[in-house]
């Protein structure tokens, strides 16, 4: 029950801040799509289990200003050999283990590596990620953990 | 005040447009398709990222900004999970990625 609250107020805070008219007609009409979409979780059986997403909001922040330090870090490296040519690429492929035990932070590992330039998980199979580098030494600091070991933390 | 804020949006302009340009120069030159995925990347990061703060800081009202924030979090939220598919797809269509021994071919 609460989470359905929680999905309620989201999409409706959501509707206001995109829509920008606050007549009654658009706030009856929003209020029936909110409806309808909460009704349509239901159906789907996807709320009221499992992960609540505002347990780890707080660690969250942190892990976020590091990620936002490696993407550019990872950037400069990918701009640089985009410009100095493929002579200075070293593609790589690596099968990993992760230490995650939940899906969804399997799923952060893994976006978090993908969004990073220069890395891409190309597969999930259990506790093994596929992993395919752009360069050599990115694949060095994946195998290195510390990104698996922060999002780790952020699990409990 | 203004000046300042126009500066310092301008800067936050080029350097995204710079980065979205270099990320297509690096889908022209790359080898294969895993390499070039790496290349979008950029785009799709600091480039995309880069270009919606240097429109943030020029917005004239909240609500506004409030759209400009939800498309960059929308934009790093999706644009991985499509990556990751189009990669994935890839590589179950039997698409073998070229490794480092044999791309020294110049570019």
């Amino acid at each position: 029950m609460r989470h359905t609250l929680n999905l309620s107020l989201i999409l409706a805070v959501f509707w206001l801040v995109n829509s920008g008219h606050y007549n009654p007609l658009m706030l009856s009409l929003a209020a029936v799509s909110v409806a309808f979409v909460v009704y349509i979780t239901h159906k789907m059986d996807i709320v009221d289990h499992g992960f609540h997403p505002f347990r780890l909001s707080v660690k969250l922040v942190t892990y976020h200003f590091w990620l936002i330090k490696e993407i550019v870090l990872s950037n400069i490296s990918v701009v640089k050999s985009i410009w100095l040519g493929n002579k200075t690429i070293s593609p790589t492929l690596a099968t990993l283990s992760v230490s995650q035990k939940t899906d969804v932070g399997k799923v952060i590992y893994a976006n978090s590596i993908t969004l990073t330039p220069g890395t891409v998980t190309v597969g999930i199979q259990g506790d093994q990620i596929v992993v395919h580098a752009l360069l050599r030494e990115s694949m060095d600091d994946l195998k290195g953990g510390e990104m698996d070991r922060r999002v780790t933390e952020l699990e409990r | 005040m203004d000046i300042v804020i126009a500066v310092v949006s301008a800067i936050f302009l080029l350097l995204g447009g710079f980065l979205c340009v270099t990320g297509g120069v690096g889908i022209l030159r790359f080898p294969d398709f895993y390499t070039r995925i790496h290349a979008t990347g950029v785009t799709d990061t600091l480039g995309a990222g880069l270009i919606l703060i240097g429109l943030m800081l020029q917005v004239p009202d909240v609500l506004v900004l409030v759209k400009l924030v939800i498309i960059l979090l929308m934009t790093l939220f999706i644009n991985p999970v499509a990556t990751h598919a189009l990669a994935q797809a890839a590589l179950k269509s039997g698409l073998s990625p070229l490794l480092q021994s044999k791309n020294h071919k110049g570019g």
